[in-house]
């Protein structure tokens, strides 16, 4: 099972928890899985059309998905996912 | 715009104003830090500009984009939302024309930033600093749109930011090395990596690869809501990167660090994120330039310690604005 890390604003939706489980064998299984298991984190987790919502960025251990396969990145049991929301840099 | 002067390298160049000095920075090989004889690790300088930041590139376009549009004249206030760099640029760029500047910042930023700002005579709005640059930028907007006697250049959405490195930056890198295997830049606005990115890729074609280091913001600053109040800069075009990679706070201040003890670099935090990235992606080369950007020296960031003292006694290492 990989391990995701959940960021404040979600962790109402998983109930509190930091740090979760989930199975799957790439990122959307993965995500999918985790909306199954916590139904209020699927709308913020995924758009309408099914793709990862424009607003949150999925990271394997510290790279961007979007820039590896998107969801269909594949994923170990020894990954852990990181989502963080999209976020305006710093000292610009 | 850099050939010219470029002929002046010996003593650095000869210009009209500190204006038209921004740039023309220096390119520095890290021979301690290669990680194998064929891989060299090049640091382009940007720290070395007027205001010791990339932000005056970005600035010096931002308002020379509005001149030639006649948005702007002189007397009038500029108003921008940034969390130091960019406003300390506009504000002496501002000073300088003769334009008043108003910028909108986190309250959590380091003091350096502040007092920069007000020795340029810069006016400062302070936005919640639990909402990161994220309350900034909306601050900023809101404030605009009820003030129509303001201009804001908003560096987040104006193609002037990537153009000052599409032709200043990225040429200048081009003028030094006929190759670059990678460019690791930090992910901010995006200007950096989009207008060098572009012009590297259209020189050099898809192999160079252009290396997003993002922060990965410490909890206390992801004051959000829900996710969709999440910001993603108008400017970025994520296809123009190859790799994305965060770095925490403490990384980052570990490799600022290492810098310094290794190769005697006094840098701001996000260019030690910034040359972790680099680092890692030179060892995973045989050969080959990576060149990566000092986006600022560590002059604004001494009050907080992290030059001096143990990592362990850093204090509000996550609830502050780094970079």
């Amino acid at each position: 099972m990989a391990t995701i890390r959940i960021p404040p604003v979600l962790r109402p939706s998983v109930g509190g928890e930091r740090e979760i489980n989930a199975d799957g064998d790439n990122v959307g299984e993965i995500l999918r899985a985790v909306a199954v298991d916590h139904p209020g984190t699927e709308s913020q987790l995924f758009g309408a059309d099914g793709e990862l919502n424009r607003y949150v960025n999925v990271y394997l251990n510290d790279e961007d998905v979007r820039v590896l396969d998107g969801l269909d990145t594949t994923v170990s049991t020894a990954d852990t996912l990181v989502i963080l929301p999209a976020m305006a840099g710093g000292a610009r | 715009m850099p050939t010219p002067n470029l002929r002046n390298r010996p003593c650095g160049g000869r210009y009209g104003d500190i204006i038209e000095s921004i740039g023309h920075t220096p390119l520095i090989e890290l021979k301690r830090l290669s990680p194998k004889p064929g891989v060299r690790i090049w640091a382009k300088l940007e720290s070395r500009n007027p205001t010791g930041s990339v932000k005056d590139r970005v600035a010096r376009a931002l308002i020379q984009d509005a001149e030639d549009k006649g948005l702007i004249r002189p007397g009038q206030t500029i108003l921008e939302p940034t969390s130091g760099n960019t406003g300390i640029s506009l504000a002496m760029i501002a000073s300088h024309k003769g334009y008043k500047l108003k910028v909108v910042m986190p309250d959590n930023v380091t003091p350096e930033r502040t007092d920069l700002l007000r020795m340029y005579g810069a006016e400062i709005v302070y936005s919640e600093g639990s909402k990161g640059s994220n309350g900034a930028v909306e601050m900023a907007l809101d404030m605009a749109e009820k003030d129509s006697s303001v201009y804001m250049p908003y560096q987040y959405g104006n193609e002037a930011n990537p153009n000052a490195h599409y032709n200043g930056t990225a040429l200048e890198i081009l003028e030094e090395l006929d190759e670059v295997s990678a460019f690791v830049a930090g992910l901010g606005t995006g200007g950096t990596l989009m207008g060098n990115g572009r012009r590297l890729k259209e020189e050099l074609g898809d192999k160079v690869k252009i290396v997003a280091a993002e922060p990965m913001q410490g909890e206390p600053v992801q004051g959000l809501r829900s996710l969709d109040d999440g910001f993603i800069p108008p400017i970025i075009d994520i296809s123009v990167l190859d790799r994305k990679i965060f770095v925490t706070n403490q990384d980052a201040i570990v490799w600022t660090r290492k810098l310094l003890d290794e190769e005697q670099l006094f840098v701001g935090v996000s260019t030690g994120a910034i040359a972790r990235v680099a680092m890692r992606i030179a060892g995973e080369l045989d050969e080959g330039n990576v060149v990566f950007i000092v986006a600022d020296d560590g002059s604004k960031y001494f009050s907080s310690g992290i030059y001096t003292r143990p990592l362990e006694e850093i204090e509000n290492l996550d609830s502050t604005v780094w970079w």
